[in-house]
C-alpha cells in the first residue's frame, strides 16, 4: 500500500516535470528563431495546439468524433472580430463572451448531436461544420462574406499591444500553457476516467453511475470552448478573418494532429500541431508536390505509429537501441 | 427489497415472460434458476433497464424503477455485473474501480481542471476506497495492470470489485461462474458470501447448480417463462415440478 501510494505521487511529479520541461522549451524557443518567420509559424503552431487539445478531449478521451471543430474556431474567430471592430467592445471581454457562447451553442446542440453514434456523429458535425461555414459566406452584412473581414484591433494589454511576431509568440503561448496544464489536470481526474470508461464500455460506465449522455455533452461544450478561444486569438493576432480559414480542410486537419500526435495524450497534439504546422512550411521547395510527401507521411504514420508520435517515438529508441545492442552481440 | 410485480414481458408474439411475480428479500443470497429459454435474462434486463417491460411493475424499496435509466440505478444502490466481464480495458485495474467511485464523488469539470484543494482530497479517498476494494476482492496486486491484459477470473474479480465501489444495497449478478475454473469458483462463492455479509442483497443468474444450491439463500425457479418454484435449496431440490423441467417429464 505504502509503496503504491508513492508510486501515485510519483505520477504527480513526473506530470509536473514533463510541464515545467515544456514551459522552459516554450519560453525559450524564440530565442533560437528570433526575427526569423518561424517566430511567425510558431505563432500558428501554439493556436493549432490549442485545438488539437481541444479536439483530443472529445476524441481521444471521451471517444466522440468531431468533423465540424473548425466551425467553433471560426465562430470564436468571427464573434471576436465583429464585436470589437463594428460594436468596439473591449478585446478581452469578447473573447470571454466568444468562448460563453459558442460553449453554450456547442452545449445545446450537443444534447441531439451527442446521442448519435459513430458515422452519424461524424456526418451531424460535418453538416454542422458546413452549415456554420455557409454563415461566414452568405451573411455578408456582418461577416463581409468571401472577402474576408479585416481591421480587427490586436489584444492589448496596459500600455502594451500585441503587435509584433514575438509579443504574439508569448501571447498565444501562455494561452496555450494554460490550456495544457487544465487538460493535464483534467485527465488525470474523475472526470477525465469517466471519459474514457465511456470510450472503452459504455454500458458498463452508465452501470456504475457515470452519466455518460451529460458528460459527452459537457466536453463536446468545453471543447468547442477552448476552439472558440483559440479563435479569438486568431482573429486578433492575424487582425484579418476569411472563411477559408474555417472551412471542411480545417477541421480535416485538425484530426490528422489528434491522430498522428497521440489519441489521449495531451502532449501529443502539441507534436501533432508541430508536425502538422511546420511541415508545409519546410516543403515549399517542392512547390505543388508538397502534398506528395505529406500524404505519403501520413500513411507511413497511421500503418508503423498506430499510437502517434507520442509512443511512436519513443518505440522508436526504443528498437534502434536494441538493434544496436544486437548488433554489438553479434561483432563479440 | 426488491418487488416483482406480475412482470410480462412480450418480444412479438413471443411472451418471454408471463405474470411473474417474487420479492427478494435484503441481505439475502437469491439465485435465479431455470433452464435454457426460461426468461431469466430478459428479468434480469428488466430490473436493470436495459428493457421496458410488457406489463408489471418493478418495486427497489418500495420505489418503482421501471424505465430509469441505469446510470440512475446506481446512485439508487442497485448494480450489475455482465456475464460477458465489461471492463474498461484501455485503463489499470485500479483505474477500473476508480470510476467505480463515480457516482459518489462530485467534483465538477471545472473544479477538475482546475485542481481546486477539494479535488484532490477527493481523489486521494477514490484512490484509497478503490485499493481497499481491490483487496477485498483479493486483486490488489494487480493494481496497476491494463484491465485488458488480466486473465478472465481475475476480469470477474475487478468488474466486482468495481460494482461494490458504488456501495450498492442490492448487486445483481448475470452469470458470475460462467468461464470460471473449479477453483476460481469456489473463491467467487466466498467472495459473493462476504459482500451479503457487507449487508448487500445479491440475486445471481446462474447455471452452475452447485454454486447456486452452495450459496443461495432462497431460489426462484424460471420455466417457460412462468415463475415454476420459489423456496429454499433444500425445498427446491426436493421439488418435483422443478425436476421435471429438469430432467424432463415422465408423463
Amino acid at each position: 500500500m505504502v509503496s503504491r501510494k508513492a508510486n501515485g505521487f510519483s505520477g504527480v511529479k513526473r506530470e509536473l516535470a514533463k510541464y515545467l520541461l515544456f514551459t522552459l522549451c516554450v519560453l525559450l524557443a524564440p530565442f533560437a528563431f528570433l526575427d526569423s518567420y518561424l517566430l511567425n509559424v510558431l505563432v500558428f503552431v501554439g493556436i493549432h495546439t490549442m485545438l488539437a487539445i481541444a479536439l483530443n478531449l472529445l476524441l481521444g478521451y471521451a471517444g466522440q468524433i468531431s468533423l465540424g471543430h473548425a466551425a467553433f474556431f471560426g465562430l470564436g474567430a468571427y464573434l471576436s472580430g465583429v464585436l470589437t471592430t463594428t460594436y468596439s467592445w473591449n478585446p478581452w471581454l469578447t473573447m470571454l463572451v466568444a468562448a460563453v457562447v459558442v460553449g453554450g451553442m456547442a452545449f445545446a446542440i450537443g444534447f441531439p448531436i451527442l446521442k448519435l453514434k459513430g458515422h452519424y456523429l461524424a456526418m451531424a458535425t460535418l453538416g454542422l461544420g458546413i452549415i456554420i461555414f455557409i454563415v461566414f459566406n452568405e451573411w455578408v452584412e456582418v461577416t463581409s462574406g468571401p472577402s474576408g473581414f479585416s481591421g480587427i484591433p490586436n489584444l492589448q494589454l496596459g500600455q502594451l499591444v500585441f503587435d509584433s511576431d514575438l509579443k504574439n509568440y508569448y501571447l498565444v503561448w501562455c494561452f496555450v500553457l494554460g490550456c495544457v496544464l487544465l487538460s493535464v489536470n483534467l485527465a488525470n481526474s474523475r472526470i477525465g476516467r469517466a471519459l474514457r470508461a465511456i470510450h472503452d464500455a459504455e454500458v458498463a460506465a452508465r452501470v456504475v453511475g457515470v452519466n455518460a449522455r451529460l458528460l459527452k455533452v459537457q466536453i463536446f461544450a468545453l471543447s468547442a470552448m477552448i476552439s472558440a478561444i483559440a479563435g479569438s486569438l486568431y482573429a486578433h493576432v492575424m487582425t484579418f478573418i476569411a472563411p477559408p480559414s474555417f472551412g471542411f480542410n480545417i477541421s480535416v486537419e485538425l484530426l490528422t494532429m489528434v491522430v498522428i500526435g497521440g489519441l489521449g495524450s495531451i502532449y501529443g497534439s502539441f507534436l501533432g500541431a508541430l508536425l502538422l504546422t511546420l511541415l508545409p512550411e519546410f516543403l515549399r521547395f517542392m512547390h505543388d508536390y508538397d502534398i506528395v510527401f505529406y500524404g505519403g507521411l501520413l500513411m507511413v504514420m497511421t500503418i508503423f505509429m498506430p499510437g502517434g508520435l507520442v509512443q511512436g517515438i519513443p518505440d522508436l529508441f526504443r528498437k534502434l537501441l536494441n538493434l544496436r545492442k544486437g548488433k554489438g552481440g553479434n561483432h563479440a | 427489497m426488491l418487488d416483482l410485480q406480475g412482470i410480462t414481458q412480450i418480444f412479438g408474439g413471443v411472451t418471454a415472460l408471463n405474470d411473474v411475480s417474487f420479492t427478494i428479500r435484503s441481505n439475502e443470497i437469491t439465485g435465479v434458476i431455470g433452464p435454457n429459454g426460461a426468461g431469466k435474462t430478459t428479468l434480469f434486463n428488466i430490473v436493470t433497464g436495459i428493457y421496458q417491460q410488457t406489463s408489471g411493475r418493478v418495486l427497489f424499496e418500495g420505489v418503482d424503477i421501471s424505465g430509469i435509466p441505469a446510470e440512475r440505478l446506481a446512485s439508487l444502490g442497485m448494480v450489475r455485473t455482465f456475464q460477458n466481464i465489461e471492463l474498461f480495458g484501455k485503463m489499470t485495474v485500479l483505474e477500473n474501480v476508480m470510476v467505480g467511485l463515480h457516482s459518489r464523488s462530485s467534483s465538477g469539470l471545472f473544479a477538475c481542471s482546475f485542481k481546486l484543494p477539494w479535488v484532490l482530497k477527493e481523489e486521494r479517498r477514490i484512490h484509497d476506497e478503490a485499493m481497499e476494494w481491490l483487496r477485498f476482492t483479493g486483486i490488489d496486486e494487480l493494481a496497476d495492470v491494463t484491465a485488458a491484459n488480466l486473465p478472465f477470473g481475475k476480469g470477474r474479480m475487478l468488474e466486482i470489485a468495481r460494482a461494490m465501489a458504488c456501495q450498492p444495497r442490492m448487486m445483481l449478478m448475470d452469470e458470475p461462474a460462467a468461464g470460471l475454473n473449479s477453483q476460481e469458483t469456489l473463491g467467487l462463492a466466498e467472495l459473493i458470501r462476504r459482500i451479503r455479509d457487507r449487508g448487500v442483497t445479491v440475486v445471481l443468474v446462474e447455471h452452475d447448480m452447485e454454486l447456486v444450491m452452495d450459496i443461495c439463500d432462497r431460489i426462484v425457479v424460471l420455466n417457460l417463462g412462468q415463475k415454476l418454484a420459489e423456496g429454499t435449496p433444500r425445498e427446491i431440490q426436493e421439488n418435483h415440478e422443478v425436476i421435471a423441467a429438469y430432467l424432463g417429464d415422465d408423463d
